[in-house]
């Protein structure tokens, strides 16, 4: 577990249960707005809706630095779209986020992010080191070319992943599983601090689900932050030291052993709220008229 | 394939693709319309050894627009912009008409192309933002959207010509090519301003190679990495507006989406890498507009645009058979081989296994005796349920490739190379069975049929897992132990991370 100090406030008065979590990790309890420069996401009061009907209701949490974070809810329970919405990838109704005390905006290069693999075009005519090399491109910048060296670069990421041999290879030619693994080498050759990876394990073998959590493992040695949304509640407790549990609004943050119960487990996958849905709903027939 | 073969190969259909057409095409053409006559071979000559000014200028310009189209078409179709660029394409026509007269009204020519050029990328602009506020402000598809844009946008147009028609300035009689296109009309300042723009498109895009192919795989990456999709995407849009007006002359704007789009599909069909793609597809869109040239020069009275997408399209079906990377032919090619090397390998096995049932062989004595065992037809045959054709169809091919050599009376053994890969196929074959017994619960007596399945497509790789998998139940699979000291430092290195790895599969 990490024993940093963390910054940890209270789930604010809106979210319906107010997180058990922060008892043995808070030694401060912060107030208002601040954002403790340690974690390397801090998400406040953000809420998110499409077409006006919120699909995130007020979520707030700071993620412990050097941790392994799993995110965990039902299906539509808008896991994705907070990554989406912390990348400012899908604009936010209110609420902020700031990596490492800033906007995402100025911290681009410190974050990695994994999109989900069924998000892409498989098809495309590339092969896999050209889809590595492309974690590259920001730091290349405009118009420039991709050297020998930024090459050697996302080689060397893919032969982390263990597919050096399919460096050559076209992408719509490899398994789900190793397609997932050059998404996580593009993300990991731009060798940042917080990896926010969305359903890595989805879809994958066996043996490439071993490989990517070595992966994840070795990466909080090197004291990386990762946030990886998740589903297969079997192989939490193995995986992940955090978890978040979302149904539309935080159930419960905090490190695995205190969240991941029964009881929260029961309040984030035993249906939704009845009001809040009712209330989005409202608020999307409002936007209509 | 190698790359070189598959330039030479779009080479060869580039060049004889055109010819070939031209006179296809006026052989018809001769039928439907008699007042057309053939062209001479003094005509021909005069058109392909490029004598003709004007045949120049116009074939000049028409390649331009081709290439340019080839290029910028890719990334269009790998965004999936195709029907964006359609809908696009027509709602530049109402800023034509407009501009035109425009023009007219200040008294200049009504086709100076400079300034075609900037109603229509007005007119598009105005066309993209109705498409995207019909897609934000109500709950309508993008596909509805752009249905209506394309059709009000060119409706509107078609009005707008219609009244400049009825202006009688004298110059509007060509402007009902635009639409359908008038190769012949083309000037060799049109000519010349095409080029132009062909080399500002394939300068773009050979800067912002690197961004646009980002853009067009993972827009949601580049974007979470902070490239401006916006920008990046208005950048082809406008280029494919560029485009569009360019080829207003020369394919007509109702064609010219079918220039965009089937030169990069067309050469999708021979590579699987994005930069030989592009340069496949500027190759087809060029020798489009080169064979379209030549036939508006030889017949003047067929529409040009019509035929540049007509070659265009014989490409595109002969790259859908022939292409070396995705085409028809080379994938049935690729599975008869499949299919031919399963035959074989059961063959094999079955004469193997015939000479094995025989008699009760020990190990050294099967590989003296196994060659000297023959087998006869009939028995081979019950062996597996394949028609006595393919059977002998197959044994053929054995005795070619020296696997197989055929004794009296039918009868037919293994030779020492068959005997070698047989007793591969037959191993890996008894493997993927235990794997199945052992592991996958499968009953031993249905278990042929799925090794039977797989074992053709067992790589070097699975069959050492397979074997680590094994040697917990059967260490008589495992690796013996080196009998003596092995000097180089990798070999040891090797053996001892062999000798961990079985050690741990027996521990668990």
């Amino acid at each position: 577990m990490n024993t940093e100090p963390l910054d940890q406030k209270p789930a604010t008065a809106s979210s319906q249960t107010s997180a058990s979590t922060s008892a043995p990790h808070s030694v401060r309890v912060a107030t208002g707005d601040e954002h403790p420069v340690t974690s390397p996401l801090s998400v406040h009061d953000m809420t998110v809706a499409y077409h006006r009907k919120p699909v995130l209701w007020d979520v707030d949490f700071d993620a412990p630095a050097g941790s392994l974070i799993g995110m965990i809810g039902p299906n539509g329970a808008g896991k994705s779209t907070l990554l989406k919405a912390a990348l400012d990838l899908i604009p936010k109704a209110s609420g902020r986020v700031m990596v490492y005390g800033k906007p995402y905006r100025q911290q681009r290069h410190l974050v990695g992010y994994v999109p989900q693999r069924e998000s892409v075009d498989w098809d495309f005519p590339v092969n896999a080191l050209d889809v590595v090399a492309m974690g590259l491109y920001r730091r290349i910048g405009w118009c420039r070319l991709v050297s020998r060296r930024h090459k050697q670069d996302a080689m060397d990421a893919l032969e982390q992943v263990g597919m050096a041999d399919f460096a050559k290879r076209q992408i719509s030619q490899l398994s789900g599983g190793q397609q997932q693994r050059v998404f996580l080498a593009r993300a990991l050759v731009q060798d940042a601090s917080l990896y926010l990876m969305d359903e890595p394990f989805a879809g994958v073998d066996a043996s490439t689900e071993i490989a990517i959590v070595n992966i994840l493992q070795k990466l909080r040695e090197a004291g990386k932050t990762v946030l990886v949304v998740h589903h297969d509640l079997h192989t939490v407790r193995d995986y992940f030291d955090y978890v978040i549990l979302l149904n539309m609004r935080i159930v419960a943050h905090g490190p695995t052993d205190e969240v991941f119960t029964p009881e929260n487990l029961k309040k984030t996958y035993g249906g939704r709220l009845t009001l809040l849905d009712r209330a989005a709903h409202a608020m999307a027939r409002q936007g209509e008229t | 394939m190698s790359r070189s073969r598959i330039y030479f190969f779009t080479l060869l259909i580039i060049f004889f693709s055109c010819p070939a057409s031209v006179t296809m095409a006026s052989g018809l053409s001769s039928i439907r319309d008699t007042s057309m006559s053939l062209p001479s071979w003094d005509m021909l000559m005069r058109v392909f050894l490029l004598k003709d000014y004007n045949t120049r200028v116009v074939m000049f310009g028409t390649m331009s627009l081709g290439l340019a189209a080839g290029v910028i078409g890719t990334m269009m179709l790998l965004r999936k912009r195709a029907l964006m660029g359609d809908a696009l394409s027509h709602a530049t026509l109402p800023g034509i008409g407009l501009a035109f007269i425009i023009m007219i009204q200040f008294g200049g020519s009504g086709k100076y192309l400079p300034g075609l050029l900037l109603g229509a990328s007005v007119s598009g602009a105005i066309g993209l933002g109705c498409i995207m506020a019909i897609r934000h402000w109500t709950r309508l598809k993008e596909d509805a959207a752009m249905g209506i844009v394309l059709s009000v946008f060119f409706g509107l147009g078609i009005a707008i010509l219609g009244i400049i028609q009825k202006m009688q300035t004298g110059q509007a009689s060509g402007l009902q090519s635009f639409i359908y296109g008038k190769t012949a009309a083309m000037l060799a300042q049109d000519a010349k301003i095409i080029a132009l723009v062909a080399l500002l498109i394939v300068a773009i895009c050979s800067l912002m190679f690197k961004e646009l192919k980002l853009l067009c795989f993972d827009a949601t990456f580049a974007q979470s990495q902070g490239w401006p999709i916006f920008f990046l995407d208005a950048i082809i849009m406008a280029l494919i507006i560029i485009v569009t007006v360019i080829g207003l002359q020369a394919v007509g704007l109702i064609l010219m989406i079918a220039l965009l789009v089937i030169p990069p599909a067309a050469a999708r069909f021979w590579t699987e890498k994005l930069l030989p793609m592009i340069l496949i597809a500027a190759g087809i869109g060029a020798a489009s507009g080169f064979a379209g040239a030549a036939f508006s020069a030889l017949l003047p009275r067929l529409p040009a645009g019509a035929i540049i997408v007509v070659v265009a399209s014989v490409i595109f079906a002969l790259s859908l058979l022939f292409g070396t990377a995705r085409g028809v032919v080379h994938r049935l090619i690729d599975h008869t081989k499949l299919s031919r090397k399963v035959a074989q390998q059961n063959l094999l096995r079955a004469l193997f296994e015939r000479s094995e049932g025989s008699r009760s062989l020990s190990e050294q004595n099967l590989s003296a005796n196994a060659s000297a065992a023959s087998t006869s037809f009939k028995r081979l045959l019950l062996a597996r349920s394949w028609s006595p054709r393919k059977l002998r169809r197959t044994i053929r091919h054995a005795i070619s490739r020296q696997l197989v050599r055929a004794r009296q009376y039918n009868h037919f053994s293994l030779t020492s190379n068959g005997l070698a890969e047989a007793r591969r196929v037959v191993r890996n074959h008894r493997l993927w069975e235990l794997y199945l017994i052992n592991h996958a619960d499968i009953a031993p007596s249905h278990v042929d049929r799925g090794a039977d399945e797989l074992e053709h497509i067992l790589g070097p790789s699975m069959v050492d897992e397979l074997l680590e998998l094994l040697a917990v139940k059967h260490p008589e699979l495992a690796m013996p132990p080196s009998p003596h000291v092995i000097n180089s430092r990798s070999a040891a290195a090797r053996a001892e991370r062999h000798r961990s790895k079985t050690g741990s599969a027996k521990r668990t």
